[in-house]
């Protein structure tokens, strides 16, 4: 049988709510699987969402998007910035024909520990179940990047 | 070329029993621009430090990467020794591969894996650290105290004795909260009362407080030493100036049917009151609601006969602007609402009573003057059963956390009553007796062996009425799971401890995290206990957690050293996480084209609009421009700037870049 396939899985997460989440996961000890990296920022309205294609082009296969839930944004405001953005870029993810269940976003709060190990598994197994993202990165060996 | 160096810990066994450090280390040094890593067991011991402040000096580092925990735990930690090792603290940066790596995985060559691409990430975002200077903002030395319960009024004046001025905010027309409804208060049994009204007369004299009663907070702006606070002073329909709180008005007013919230519905107060009789202010309240004049446009009964004039039925609510550099959360709490029982037959029988009510009837200022008589007859009880945790510790119908101090005040209620019903008995239903505390344990001890308290240690199933008594039906566990049944006249359930109604909304309005609860969340569970997560936000009392009095006052003491240190600081130190405009040579100025779109995203109004002049004055050009005060460094401007004309300093758009094409 043929070796599992390991996705690489870039998460934009936000310092104050997920970040802490994740970090609650670690001293809570809730195991989950390791194909997600990190990338912090301050808050998930910093995300310019030519991040996510630059993950893709990279060698990603997936990619997480968290942040405070609505309401509870450290910020006020920047995740509903983040949303809406994504909202939009979405469609235009899909139109260029990049699959949607490769993006997971969803909210995390910083007492949500078990949600982030639940949300890194579930997030990796639909990549896994995907199989590796070989399109933006065929493109970008062909020195289109 | 970049010098960084790379120091990888192994926290003991924590990160090196499941990373294999060596492999990281030796990752580390084909990295480029790495020209040092070693691993250590505790990089944040001093050895740890020493270690990398040498390594600055000896391997002429400009950037170093330390590899350890969170850096929400320990980045200030190796800053400052980065500081110390002569390179600016910012290009310090951290790998999180503990919480992130060696603690939510499987020991394993993927585990290290990840580990060196931890590692690399932030070797590439050091790279592309810049110097950076610290901001500093001056600090408004006043502080904002929301809820005026014991917790509100000891930081108030803690606060207030260190030289501060203080607004105490309460929402109810008197200060007090909670512990003015209590009769004792345990372990020592002294009148809750005597206890606090002193403290609440010396809140209302102080010269550096300021008394906000009947008043809310509607909005905060700003941040840690510089917020904006806006308070409604609800109408209270009174003249505070002219009125002498002789108390007429409740005594003319023809509206006497209303219960009495002070007593918990066990007495009736008239349309314009004063909550209690040491209420301060004492100063009496128009009820809206209830009030003839209001409903019927007719009646005026309390203008026409209070003697010093001081009624205005046109007052209107005033809105207040206040800066204030700090605050302090004391909202307190709310018992879970009883109804939810229906099993107990609360709301059914009017001799199912909670703990709250049991107070008022126990207390001498109370509708029975401490007689213990109860609601429905009048009579004196003859048997009286507590069941405690009712909603507590129930994750089908209550809260599944214990609720803390319903043990001690049971044990307290049982005690009171048998003290005041001489041959009359008292039962207690329980799941555990927890009675941690200086003298607790030994005060429910007295309950039962000197006072003759039974404790059955089991649940009630079910309350219910028969020939005119009630019956508890329970179990006692520790008799083989027999059930128990009890006539009783009256019962107390010891409702669960709750975040108030409002908790969440004003959690959202401060910017404060919460817990599932709706309880504000502290910024560390162990060790930042009184502040939140939001800079100059802190908390004190029962709206973190159940808690009983002397853990509120302390909590609330400590909270006041915090706002004490932080306003005893010339001015205050920021970091220097913000956005900046870039700055171009003419012609270009800057690559900003002036769209001001950063502005529209801008959650703090921190970007101006800054004219470009020649020599003559001609504005050339409209560029955007940060206001390093206002800007608290979430990026959203960044990410909306088409031109990438503008930046985050510490998280650039150069740095994150760096991370992914090295992902």
């Amino acid at each position: 049988m043929a070796e599992q396939f390991e996705p690489k899985i870039t998460a934009f997460v936000c310092n104050w709510c997920t970040y802490a989440g994740a970090d609650l996961t670690g001293t809570s000890r809730i195991k989950y699987q390791s194909n997600v990296r990190v990338i912090r920022l301050p808050c998930t309205g910093r995300i310019d969402f030519m991040m996510v294609l630059t993950a893709f082009s990279r060698g990603s296969d997936g990619v997480i998007i968290s942040g405070c839930h609505p309401n509870d944004c450290h910020y006020t405001s920047g995740n509903y910035h983040a949303r809406r953005r994504w909202m939009v870029f979405r469609d235009l993810l899909d139109f260029v024909g990049i699959d949607l269940r490769r993006v997971t976003f969803s909210w995390v709060s910083a007492a949500e520990g078990a949600k982030w190990a639940e949300l890194v598994n579930e997030a990796t197994n639909n990549v896994r179940a995907l199989g590796p993202y070989k399109e933006i990165q065929q493109l970008a060996a062909a020195g289109i990047d | 070329m970049s010098r960084i160096g790379v120091f990888i810990c192994h926290c003991g066994e924590n990160i090196a029993g499941t990373v294999d450090v060596a492999a990281v280390t030796k990752a580390a040094l084909d990295m480029p621009g790495v020209v040092h890593a070693v691993d250590y067991k505790y990089m944040c011991s001093d050895p740890g430090q020493t270690m990398l402040k040498d390594a600055i000096v000896e391997k002429k580092l400009d950037g170093v990467v330390v590899a350890a925990c969170s850096p929400r735990m320990h980045e200030p930690t190796f800053r400052r020794t980065a500081e110390e090792g002569g390179i600016n603290p910012y290009q310090c940066e951290m790998a999180n591969i503990r919480e992130h790596c060696s603690w939510v995985h499987e020991k394993g060559a993927a585990t290290t894996a990840k580990a060196i691409d931890l590692v690399r990430f932030q070797v590439e975002k050091v790279k592309r650290d810049h110097p950076l200077v610290p901001i500093r903002v001056p600090i408004t030395k006043k502080a904002l105290v929301l809820g005026g319960g014991i917790a509100g009024i000891q930081a108030a004046l803690d606060i207030a004795n260190a030289g501060s001025p203080v607004l105490l905010v309460e929402k109810s027309p008197s200060i007090g909260g909670h512990m003015s409804q209590l009769s004792e208060t345990f372990p020592t049994l002294d009148c809750s009362q005597c206890i606090l009204t002193p403290r609440m007369v010396e809140v209302a004299r102080h010269p550096l407080i300021t008394l906000y009663t009947y008043s809310e907070l509607e909005k905060l702006d700003g941040f840690i030493g510089n917020f904006k606070a806006t308070i409604r002073k609800k109408a209270r329909k009174i003249d505070e100036k002219l009125c002498n709180g002789c108390g007429v008005c409740q005594q003319k007013c023809p509206v006497k049917k209303i219960p009495d919230e002070f007593n918990e519905g066990l007495s009736n107060r008239a349309a314009i009151y004063v909550p209690f009789p040491q209420a301060v202010p004492n100063k009496p309240v128009i009820d809206l609601a209830n009030c003839t004049y209001y409903k019927t446009g007719k009646c005026k009964a309390c203008e026409k006969l209070c003697p010093t004039k001081a009624i205005r039925f046109d007052q209107e609510d005033q809105i207040e602007v206040h800066d204030v550099g700090a605050v302090v959360l004391a909202t307190g709490f709310k018992t879970m609402p009883v109804n939810n029982f229906s099993e107990y037959g609360y709301g059914k029988y009017k001799d199912v009573i909670d703990g709250m009510k049991f107070e008022r009837l126990a207390s001498a200022s109370g509708p029975t003057g401490g007689a213990m008589k109860r609601p429905s007859d009048g009579k004196t009880p003859q048997h009286v059963v507590f069941i405690a945790c009712a909603g507590s510790r129930d994750r089908l119908k209550g809260v599944p956390y214990c609720s803390k101090i319903c043990c001690m005040y049971t044990a307290k209620h049982a005690m009171l009553y048998q003290h005041k019903v001489h041959g009359g008995q008292a039962t207690v239903f329980y799941m555990d007796v927890r009675a941690a505390g200086k003298n607790y344990d030994e005060f429910v001890r007295r309950a039962v062996e000197e006072d003759g308290v039974k404790y059955v240690r089991g649940r009630v199933s079910r309350v219910y009425e028969d020939d005119g008594q009630l019956v508890v039906k329970g179990v006692d566990t520790l008799l083989g799971a027999e059930p128990v049944e009890i006539r009783a006249d009256m019962v107390v359930l010891a409702t669960a401890v709750q975040a108030q109604n409002d908790a969440e909304e004003l959690a959202q309005t401060l910017h404060v995290a919460y817990d599932p609860y709706k309880f504000f969340a502290e910024a560390h569970p162990k060790l930042r206990p009184v502040e939140t997560n939001t800079a100059g936000i802190f908390l004190a009392g029962a709206c973190q957690a159940p808690r009983d009095i002397p853990e509120t006052v302390a909590q609330a003491s400590g909270a006041a050293v915090k706002v004490a240190g932080l306003f005893s600081q010339p001015e205050l130190t920021r970091e220097p996480i913000i956005a900046v405009v870039d700055r171009q040579p003419p012609p270009v100025f800057s690559h900003c084209v002036g769209c001001f779109l950063c502005k529209a995203a801008c959650p703090y109004q921190a970007i101006e609009e800054e004219q470009i002049k020649n020599r003559n004055g001609d504005v050339l050009k409209v560029v955007a421009r940060v206001n390093p005060g206002l800007c608290q460094g979430c990026g959203t401007c960044v990410s909306t700037c088409r031109t990438k004309a503008i930046d985050l300093q510490g998280f650039s758009n150069e740095q994150v870049f760096a991370e992914l094409m090295s992902i």
